[in-house]
């Protein structure tokens, strides 16, 4: 008869430095049940806009997370321009949409690299982060910071991008292809890799749905959803289309991680080959009185920023789902029926972000 | 390009019925927002098909009790739970009931009615010190208390010393 254990996984463990729990109920090697647990480090930056002016928060919105940092500030001041009916640039809609994307660039490098360690691939992970010192380098040259951009602000954009290094950016970014098409031919093609991958974690389409999973965990079950389709931003001018697969395993994951890679190095071309001249902003009059839902697609899934304001300084609530807050109940199913050898792997590829889960 | 909302006020006692309707019609239930208002609570119920965004909205008093949803949206519980948490909220029937343990926060339910910011009171003038004012209504008794301590404290330095020597 098999023994049932009770086995803590986090909230330090070695392929998650990020505090997320989770009570494993075992039968032998055999996961049966999983119990999350989180709020260790929960920061209570909602709370904050009762002391933050709505103008002065965009900086405390960059600070909700350091991977996806612009798009927080991205979709909280999206939300305030729509209630206060300002009419962005389309100048600065693209630097959002180029920014944004250099966001999903350097994070997912970094998911493979994270990914590849916790499957104990160590010169995989190395190469991934070199690959991933050149997006950052992109990003401190137009932006002045490697971690938090700080470009946002109600009402447009701090600064503007040259015509011409934006298509020194384009160019450094085409060749960067060479180098990212040989490093996840490893992912896609590798014995060893594919090994650890497939088969494991499954999460069907029907489940990815009713547990309403969003990113890249709900296309790698065949489910083609992609806010930005929606056309927020300068994405209605451009050309996409959401990255599926289908087995919805580990490896399907890791798959749609990759093609939305190269997906965003178009996306950059695209919007290079688009940019209007004119103006990065607008001057803001007023005070937001209103409501509204700003959804956006970050590298891990729809975020929503949800803002409501009465009219002044100060807003009323402000609210961020973040995607794997809404990906937790998934784990749960992909842990169960898994072996215990296999859970890092199957934690990592839903490519947890606790920093947002705990704003 | 803005997405086109919608919010629809139902009555709390209507939401689970609500809530079945757009599971049936293939609805993914986004999130469960909440909202604090002066003497109630805003819960908002996100939904979204082929990219068409739909919201229940729904208002409920500090003491009211709320069914929860996660028998139709298994999803629901964390959701539920947090709202419990941070807002005060008294939800029954989670599939997955933390009893208040999944935030742990400096202090409870900091969302909730009773710990929403009131308005600072205007600032009334200093008043002085009681000191002060026998002071300025005598200038002289402050020093003169001064000097008697001194005049103290020196004779029984001068008794010490003389006893030294």
């Amino acid at each position: 008869m098999a023994r049932t254990n009770v086995i803590p996984f986090g909230p330090q463990h070695p392929v998650l430095p990020e505090p997320i729990h989770f009570e494993l109920i075992t039968e032998d090697e055999l996961i049966v049940d999983a119990i999350p647990s989180i709020g260790f480090v929960h920061r209570g930056l909602e709370k904050l806009v009762e002391q933050r002016d709505f103008i002065d928060y965009a900086y405390v919105a960059d600070r909700i997370c350091g991977l996806c940092s612009f798009m927080h500030s991205m979709g909280y001041c999206q939300a305030v321009e729509q209630i206060m009916a300002i009419e962005v640039p389309e100048r600065c809609q693209y630097l959002r949409v180029i920014w944004a994307e250099l966001g999903r660039l350097h994070s997912h490098i970094f998911w493979l690299g994270v990914a590849a360690d916790a499957f104990g691939f160590e010169s995989l992970f190395m190469q991934s982060l070199r690959i991933r010192e050149l997006v950052l380098n992109i990003i401190e040259e137009t932006t002045g910071g490697r971690v938090i951009f700080g470009m946002n602000k109600v009402g447009g954009v701090k600064r503007d991008i040259d015509a011409d290094t934006l298509k020194g950016i384009v160019n450094r970014l085409i060749n960067m292809k060479k180098d990212l098409e040989e490093l996840t031919s490893i992912f896609v093609d590798d014995y060893s890799v594919k090994h650890r991958l497939v088969g494991v974690g499954v999460i069907a389409k029907e489940d990815a749905y009713r547990l309403g999973c969003v990113g890249p965990l709900l296309r790698a079950s065949g489910y083609a959803s992609d806010m930005r389709k929606i056309g927020y931003a300068a994405y209605k001018h451009l050309d996409i289309e959401p990255v599926v697969e289908t087995s919805g395993d580990c490896h399907a994951r890791c798959l749609v991680r990759v093609r939305e890679i190269f997906q965003s190095i178009d996306l950059i071309r695209q919007a290079a080959e688009k940019i209007p001249e004119g103006p990065v902003d607008v001057k803001v009059k007023g005070t937001p009185n209103g409501e509204y839902f700003s959804r956006i697609e970050q590298p891990r899934g729809e975020v929503i920023h949800y803002v409501k304001a009465n009219g002044t300084k100060f807003l009323q609530r402000f609210r961020v789902r973040t995607p794997t807050f809404c990906n937790i109940p998934a784990m749960i199913t992909a842990l169960k029926g898994s072996q215990v050898a296999d859970v890092p792997n199957i934690i990592l590829t839903l490519d947890p972000c606790i920093s947002c889960t705990e704003r | 390009m803005s997405e086109p909302q919608e919010i629809i006020p139902i009555e709390k006692d209507a939401l689970l019925g609500a809530v079945s309707d757009l599971f049936a019609q293939g609805y993914r239930m986004v999130q469960i927002g909440c909202t604090t208002l002066e003497n109630a609570y805003e819960l908002n119920y996100s939904f979204d098909k082929d990219y068409h965004f739909k919201n229940l909205r729904i208002t409920a008093k500090p003491e009211d009790e709320i069914q929860s949803i996660s028998v139709i949206y298994p999803n629901a519980f964390l959701y539920e739970n947090e709202i419990h948490d941070l807002f005060g909220i008294k939800i029954k029937n989670i599939s997955v009931d933390y009893k208040g343990s999944l935030y742990r926060t400096a202090i409870k339910t900091p969302f909730s009615i009773g710990n929403l910011p009131k308005p600072e009171p205007p600032k009334e003038p200093k008043k002085a010190p009681k000191q002060q004012t026998e002071m300025a209504k005598n200038p002289a008794a402050e020093p003169r208390q001064q000097t008697e301590a001194a005049n103290k404290q020196l004779d029984i330095f001068q008794a010490q010393k003389k006893e030294t020597e």
